[in-house]
């Protein structure tokens, strides 16, 4: 509960140093706060707590997710100023809106109660909404706000409609008492029906095939910086929710909706995968890539009482290695109109150090070891299989295999291609988030045990 | 002291060359290559005087991961071979100069240490992991410092790795399976595994998959010649002279032992597609004009009699097959040497554009000759001993496929010497060809002098490996 209030306070923090003329030491504070907090966080993993009756509820699943929100959007903050560095001025707003996303993220995990879980997601998304049309100039980034407006609101409209289902089949918002009234047989048929219309919802969020439509268009046209924390954080986010939301769910929901997962897992992993081959612009390509990802990450709702700790795995493997890819996007793209491939040509040899992260970090959503996405995917797969869904894993690897293709040709243009303009500095916080996320994802390639024993 | 410490080497190796700078990094690359090479001899007078050597460390702890590295004489095989022919053909590269020599050299130890690490490991998850690790740092030499143009290169090499990664990847599917039936990964445990005829059929198929296409057995086999041929010289004597075996030494110590039924049942099929392999390489041999690509596909007839020997499920065929490994390293990475040194004069490696080299250079064309001579399997050479243990295991399963297999002998002969002559022989070519240089005839010496030497007296390397490969038929032939 605490983590919750305090990142809120510190949001408006934010806004109040704005007022004093404090605006160099708007980040500085923010992470050093954020930092602070996940300690805090971090001590309570042990005890859980549900305050305000059963709004919020910090178990061990709510405490490490959060935990990992905190750490991504440490990076993405570190990462706000060099990014506006032309709009300066308005670095109190960037930082305090993802700071309130960071609320809504936590309150996505935490939540006890549905009507919580929504306040969340609407925080959450409000915010993104902002961000993706942060860039007020650009007719692209307006676009992309007003299309991620308008098919988000559709989905927290079926998000919205669903929990008032499930509402009127058990009689309450509360996921303790839905649990149960939902085992029970003589549940009314539209908390099925609700359960649908909210899993529509979250798909949405999560991006995954047939509800990605809006992904590679908003990715395209957001500013990077925004791009990077959709791709990683809001999907995460918006992951975690769904399975604790499924798990919640799961007692009720009948056998034929694994198969629904299964084809929409399957679908996600192959169009995404098949897509994403073909773009030639970066984020358009990253964007695909996530879709095949969620369909990755789905996968874990079909073992949902097992595999918290594969999918907390696997998501931290993701976001880190997205932390880092981005992080050399932004340096790549910075004033540049467009993200085409050829803007990487030639970084093996102007900035061998960013080439080289951004190698470990296409290898490790490729699933190559040591790379902790390659232990994402065994542990992942390990799970599958023991499940018995065995097709499905033979179409998850033909899935890595196809992917393979599109993160090398990135690869390919950095090392094989001649570079096309002189070299420029790189701001010192990308080198050092770049580095800090891709070695926090070989040390968890490293050490799995830690991240997996947390949540089994 | 353990094999760990050989491993330990080569990490630090491959991190001081990638910080010793350009100048010193092919220096402190053979340095380091070296020790490992002494430290796995002095392992060597380990093992033979009795003493365990293996090291065991959990790593993780759900699911249950060790690393486990065991030394028997199989792996010891291997890995002298790995040692013994790293030096060389580091030594080999200093004719060559390479931009950004620090990560050449760097990447190079790095396989070097994956490649060891898979023969050493006893644990599958780790052993996966290794083979992968391997992969990555070749991708990457063939890349980067090949010859030809980028794009050729590029196409050949992407090519190269998503066929390997994808093998690599069904592999990694029945590791899990087994895992999730016997609930861990080490080779002990997994060869008890009591699983039906069924099961057993598709993990040797995700299994033979991996091993088909690094080996390369038809059809697997259409990435080999241009990545032989686009690969810088040091980047195709490493992959021919070993990151092949690895995948020959896993049928014995992998394949075989966990899924004995199926390679008992299908077993023709097996023999009969490694031995189509052995007669598709010769013929297309006969065409080749490229000198490494010709290396390349009869490179392709020796590896598919090597698979064969071991899909016969006989003492004499792995023996064979091991003895004949050791034998076509060497080889293989004199030939790839000498084909390097002439392309290093002519800047070409077409067929045509040579020739009249003899006159020139007796010294190098003798030892040219040696060497065409050993892959021939010239009785005296090494590759000899190996090949006929090999025709003979085919021949105790059936006469007809050993017959068949053997075509590789009269056709090498035929396709080998030719271009024997059309390289060395005829009149002098108007280009001059310097004599072989110091550090180029003593790397050639001592692959002369191995090749010789234990075509002479294999008894050392078959007392080695005897007492492990008969533990491991044994495990085969437990049902």
């Amino acid at each position: 509960m605490y983590t919750l209030i305090a990142i809120a306070g510190l949001g408006v923090l934010c806004l109040i140093a704005e007022i004093f003329n404090g605006r160099k030491a708007i980040v500085p504070i923010t992470i050093v706060g954020l930092l602070a907090i996940l300690g805090l966080t971090a001590t309570g993993f042990n005890d859980s707590a549900d305050t305000y009756n059963n709004m919020i509820v910090f178990d061990k699943f709510a405490t490490t997710f959060s935990c990992l929100f905190i750490i991504l959007t440490v990076f993405l903050i570190a990462l706000t100023p060099s990014f506006h560095a032309k709009q300066l001025q308005k670095i109190s707003d960037f930082v305090s809106i993802k700071l309130f996303l960071l609320t809504g993220a936590v309150a996505m995990v935490a939540f006890g109660n549905l009507s919580m879980f929504f306040l969340g997601i609407e925080i959450l998304s409000i915010a993104l909404y902002v961000l993706a049309a942060s860039d007020r100039l650009s007719l692209k980034s307006n676009e992309a706000g007003m299309k991620y407006f308008l098919m988000g609101a559709f989905a927290s409209g079926f998000i919205l409609f669903g929990i008032a289902l499930i509402y009127g089949a058990t009689g309450s918002f509360d996921m303790a008492t839905i649990t149960e009234a939902g085992s029970s047989a003589d549940v009314e048929d539209w908390f099925y029906i609700g359960a649908i219309l909210l899993s529509i919802g979250m798909l949405f969020k999560v991006a995954a095939a047939p509800f990605h439509f809006w992904a590679p268009d908003v990715y395209e046209g957001s500013p990077a910086l925004t791009t990077a924390l959709m791709s990683t954080l809001a999907k995460v986010v918006a992951m975690a929710a769904f399975f604790k939301l499924v798990g919640a769910m799961n007692v009720n929901l009948p056998s034929s909706s694994s198969t629904v997962i299964i084809v929409i897992s399957i679908l996600s992993m192959s169009i995404g995968n098949i897509m994403a081959l073909r773009q030639t612009n970066v984020k358009r390509m990253l964007a695909f890539s996530g879709i095949s990802h969620a369909g990755f990450m789905l996968m874990t709702l079909l073992a949902v009482t097992t595999s918290a700790g594969v999918l907390l795995y696997y998501t931290s493997a993701y976001a880190f290695a997205g932390i880092a890819a981005f992080s050399v996007v932004l340096y790549v793209t910075k004033d540049k109109d467009n993200e085409d491939i050829f803007n990487f040509n030639g970084l093996g040899k102007t900035s061998p150090l960013l080439a080289g992260i951004l190698t470990c970090s296409l290898l490790s959503m490729a699933g190559i070891p040591i790379f902790s996405g390659f232990f994402a995917k065994v542990f992942l797969f390990g799970q599958m299989l023991s499940a018995g869904h065995v097709t499905l894993v033979i179409i998850a690897v033909i899935n890595s295999i196809i992917s393979v293709g599109y993160y090398f040709k990135l690869i390919l243009a950095m090392y094989t291609k001649d570079a096309t303009e002189e070299v420029r500095p790189v701001p010192f916080v990308y080198h050092a988030v770049a580095t800090a996320a891709i070695a926090l994802n070989i040390a968890i390639g490293l050490f799995p045990s830690i991240l997996l024993g947390l949540l089994s | 002291m353990d094999v760990s410490l050989l491993l330990i080497i080569l990490l630090v190796g491959a991190i001081a060359t990638f910080l010793s700078g350009d100048k010193w990094a092919s220096k402190t690359a053979l340095a380091f290559s070296l020790a490992a090479f002494g430290v796995s001899v002095f392992l060597l007078n380990l093992f033979n005087s009795g003493k365990n050597v293996g090291f065991l460390m959990p790593w993780v702890k759900t699911p249950s991961i060790y690393i486990a590295l065991n030394l028997d004489g199989l792996s010891m095989a291997l890995v002298l071979l790995t040692t013994a022919l790293t030096p060389l053909i580091i030594f080999s590269s200093f004719g060559n100069k390479y931009a950004k020599s620090k990560n050449f050299y760097a990447l190079i130890m790095f396989m070097v240490f994956a490649m060891v690490g898979t023969f050493l490991s006893a644990d599958g998850f780790v052993y996966y992991i290794f083979w992968e690790l391997a992969l990555i740092p070749i991708y990457f030499i063939g890349l980067l410092w090949g010859n030809g143009n980028i794009q050729s290169r590029r196409k050949a090499v992407v090519k190269f790795f998503i066929y390997t990664f994808a093998g690599s990847l069904f592999m990694l599917v029945s590791f899990i399976y087994l895992y999730l039936r016997v609930g861990s990964f080490l080779i002990n445990d997994l060869v008890q595994a009591d699983l039906s005829p069924r099961e057993q059929f598709w993990i040797f198929l995700g299994f033979f998959i991996a091993y088909a296409i690094k080996i390369p057995l038809i059809p697997f086999h259409t990435w080999q010649a241009k990545v032989y041929q686009k690969a810088p010289a040091v980047g195709t004597m490493l992959l021919s002279g070993i990151m092949l075996k690895m995948a020959l030494y896993s049928i014995i110590r992998w394949q075989l032992p966990i899924a004995p039924a199926v390679a008992k049942e299908f077993m023709y099929y097996f023999v009969g597609l490694s031995v189509a392999g052995v007669i598709y390489g010769s013929i297309v041999a006969l065409k080749q004009k490229d000198l490494k690509k010709l290396l390349a596909y009869s490179s392709l007839a020796h590896v598919g009699l090597i698979a064969a020997g071991t899909y016969t499920l006989t003492l004499d065929g792995l023996r064979g097959a091991v003895l004949q490994m050791l034998a076509h390293g060497f080889g293989v990475v004199g030939l790839f040497f000498a084909a390097d040194i002439i392309s290093r004069r002519y800047n070409t490696t077409k067929i045509v554009e040579m020739g009249g080299i003899r006159i020139q250079t007796p010294v190098f064309t003798s030892m040219f000759l040696i060497l065409v001579l050993a892959s021939v399997a010239l009785p005296g050479t090494f590759n000899f001993i190996g090949e006929f243990e090999l025709l003979y295991s085919l021949a105790q399963r059936n006469i007809w496929v050993a017959a068949l297999a053997g075509t590789t002998i009269i056709l090498g002969a035929f396709y080998m010497l030719r271009m024997f002559q059309k390289v060395m022989l005829g009149d002098k070519n108007e280009k001059p060809f310097a004599d072989v240089n110091f550090n180029e005839g003593f790397t050639m010496v001592i692959i002369i002098a191995v090749l010789l030497f234990f075509g002479l007296y294999p008894k050392p390397i078959i007392d080695l490996i005897t007492p492990s490969l008969e533990q491991i038929l044994a495990v085969i032939n437990r049902i």
